[in-house]
């Protein structure tokens, strides 16, 4: 017999759910009309969108001038929201391929929208990119054309260049499998279609999808090694942004460490940022047995892993910009902790060494409050940390007579509220117009780790939890 | 659709579970009734097996890919810093494949990826305007099809029928295509 679990594990769908209530339950938001809530976000999303596309545009116009940078600090704002925006999005990857490649079956629950939260956090990232080129309109430079007035070519051996590869494949990678884990979702949503509308754009989408035999095993097949080129990319992805910095001669820039130590953090704050999306969407969507409390622990212990991992940078990067005895290296971290900023790094160093450790607190950890309020200050933390890094560094080069400090103006904050208008809103029309969470994935958890087993199997009767010697020996 | 194959009369056993479909699969076959494909909401590890489909190739259509991106990679860079450009930054040789190694990463990956979906889409027919054969639209919810071709069985309709409800069929349905 498959499917039997152990009666101590804790089930992941909880109200004893069939496979017809988790259809029913996750469609309802796609096929109903829009809800309040989401009527008054989507809207209050579109003005700050409106506006800061506004802002973006007057930038593009007058020139990057309209922004607090000088001669020091040549980037700022721009590059921090950036790398912020990036690292979030790596939260999304993680949970579909590396934790698919892991086995973790709590994943299935909460993987459709950290994906989609990838797909939007990296779009806002790219917009950051167009905006500090100041002539967005020569963005195709970027790419391995060769220049239009000659024969060079992209200096393939520059950092800015190996970003470029990489965050526009982790984008289209990203997407191709977001997409691809829609398609019976979206099958399921055109089959159960009133509208000629509905049926005809979900049929389009969901190319055909008729959940053959043969086209599952081919998609299970296909998953796991999109799962697998995945879970390199995300380390790639973060690892070559750090690059930026780390092969440059600022110091505080020039580091090894900066690779895992990126990483690290921008895990550390994507999932701080899926606990904040998710958190809402259970309860608006009234997801709460899909999204249980041992999905939201378990992402809380990853994100008290990963914020121990990034304490340990801090310090060691500290001890070893004393050890490598660089007086330069030794000053730039000194000047961080005592220097002009001194307020950004403490404000990073309590959001995100200190408050994360509360998650240590099962109490803490458990509870949708703290939970709700540490992912926020985590965030918030991982904001301080990428401006700490770039501000910082630049505003103290090696010539004391060019020193500078950056004060950022009205349109370095308008243009930071435009990508959340921009994120706000993609993410809004995704949890309207397609099932949050993965209708078909959860559907293969049901039997093994829900309350119930909702069908009666040899024997089994129905609602009863099964603990016997065949424990995870499956027939799959 | 690439799995019908032609017209023809169809019996459809419908199922409430996957782990009797996956029974009733093992159990027709030894009564010796050739079933055409089963659907089902969600992949039923082990179906594919004892329907007796071939093991997916994919894995060789990634890898060829990929090996068709790592080459890309190698020849652009090689081109247009050896040949087309040579330019010295920073020190570094105008060509050397280390320098090089994230532009082979990434376009590895990413031919990789996409060559492999393309070819997922390409071998099971799907694409934008394909128009699915559905035997039910319940499979794509709660229910679990097994399609029989009656015009591939020497069984009688009525025989196959009593099949399909003694391994665990809740209904049979007569589907024409």
């Amino acid at each position: 017999m498959s499917h039997v679990t152990s009666a101590v594990r804790t089930p992941l769908v909880t109200g004893g759910k069939t496979y017809a209530d988790v259809t029913e339950d996750i469609s309802r938001q796609v096929e109903g009309s829009p809800t309040r809530e989401w009527t008054i976000a989507f809207t209050i999303s579109v003005i700050v969108l409106l506006y800061g596309t506004a802002c973006v545009f007057w930038t593009w116009w007058e020139g990057l001038g309209v922004w607090g940078l000088n001669k020091t600090v040549g980037w700022a704002w721009d590059i921090t929201n950036f790398v912020w925006w990036v690292g979030i999005g790596h939260a999304g990857t993680l949970i579909s391929a590396i934790l698919l490649l892991f086995r973790q079956k709590w994943r299935t629950a909460v993987n459709r929208a950290a994906e989609a939260m990838t797909i939007f956090a990296v779009i806002c990232a790219a917009t950051f990119i167009l905006m500090h080129m100041g002539r967005p309109w020569l963005a195709y430079w970027a790419l391995p054309l060769p220049n239009t007035f000659g024969s060079l070519w992209v200096n393939f051996k520059s950092p800015l260049v190996w970003d470029v590869f990489a965050i526009s494949t982790y984008f289209t990678v990203s997407l191709v499998f977001w997409y691809m884990g829609l398609l019976p979702d979206l099958a399921t949503i055109r089959d159960r279609a009133r509208s000629k509308v509905s049926r005809y754009i979900y049929g389009a989408f969901s190319l055909g999808w008729n959940g053959s035999a043969k086209t599952w095993a081919r998609y299970e097949y296909m998953s796991l090694i999109l799962a697998g080129l995945s879970t390199p990319l995300v380390l790639s992805v973060h690892t070559i942004v750090s690059m930026d910095f780390a092969t440059s001669v600022i110091p505080g820039w020039h580091t090894t460490i900066f690779p895992p130590y990126f990483v690290a953090g921008a895990i550390f704050s994507g999932f701080a940022m899926v606990q904040n999306l998710v958190l809402i969407i259970r309860v608006v969507f009234k997801l709460e047995d899909y999204i249980t409390l041992e999905h939201i622990e378990s992402m809380n212990k990853v994100i008290t892993l990963t914020g121990s991992i990034v304490g340990v940078a801090y310090l060691t990067e500290f001890f070893i910009a004393w050890y490598s005895g660089v007086e330069f290296e030794s000053y730039a971290f000194i000047n961080r902790a005592t220097g002009p900023y001194w307020w950004a790094y403490w404000a990073m160093m309590t959001c995100n060494v200190i408050t994360p450790q509360l998650f240590w607190s099962r109490a803490i950890r458990r509870s949708i409050v703290w939970t709700f309020t540490l992912s926020v200050v985590v965030n918030i933390g991982m904001w301080f940390e990428r401006f700490v890094i770039i501000v910082t560094s630049l505003h103290r080069d090696y010539l004391p007579s060019s020193w500078a400090m950056f004060h950022p103006t009205l349109f370095d904050i308008s243009d930071y509220i435009f990508s959340f208008g921009l994120f706000f809103t993609l993410f809004l029309l995704f949890a309207k117009f397609l099932p949050v969470v993965n209708m078909a994935e959860v559907k293969t958890i049901i039997k093994s780790s829900s309350e119930k087993l909702p069908v009666s199997v040899s024997g089994v009767a129905k609602g009863e939890r099964v603990a016997n010697p065949t424990f995870n020996k499956d027939v799959e | 659709m690439s799995d019908v194959n032609g017209n023809g009369k169809f019996l459809v056993g419908i199922f409430d579970d996957d782990d009797v479909v996956l029974t009733a699969v093992k159990d027709i076959k030894k009564a010796g009734v050739r079933i055409h494909e089963v659907y089902s909401p969600f992949p039923i590890h082990g179906l594919d097996v004892a329907l007796g489909h071939p093991r997916s190739r994919l894995g060789i259509a990634a890898f060829l890919f990929a090996l068709s991106g790592t080459t890309t990679a190698l020849l652009l860079t090689a081109y247009t810093e050896s040949f087309d450009w040579p330019m010295i930054v920073g020190g570094k040789d105008s060509y050397s494949p280390v320098i090089y190694v994230p532009v082979i990463f990434e376009l590895t990956v990413l031919f990789c990826a996409l060559g492999m979906v393309g070819t997922f889409l390409v071998s099971n027919g799907l694409g934008p305007t394909v128009k699915p054969l559905m035997y039910d639209l319940r499979t794509t919810d709660n229910k679990f099809a097994m399609a029989i071709d009656l015009s591939k069985n020497n069984i009688g309709e009525g025989d196959i029928e009593q099949i399909l409800r003694k391994s665990g069929a809740a209904e049979v349905n007569v589907k024409q295509f």
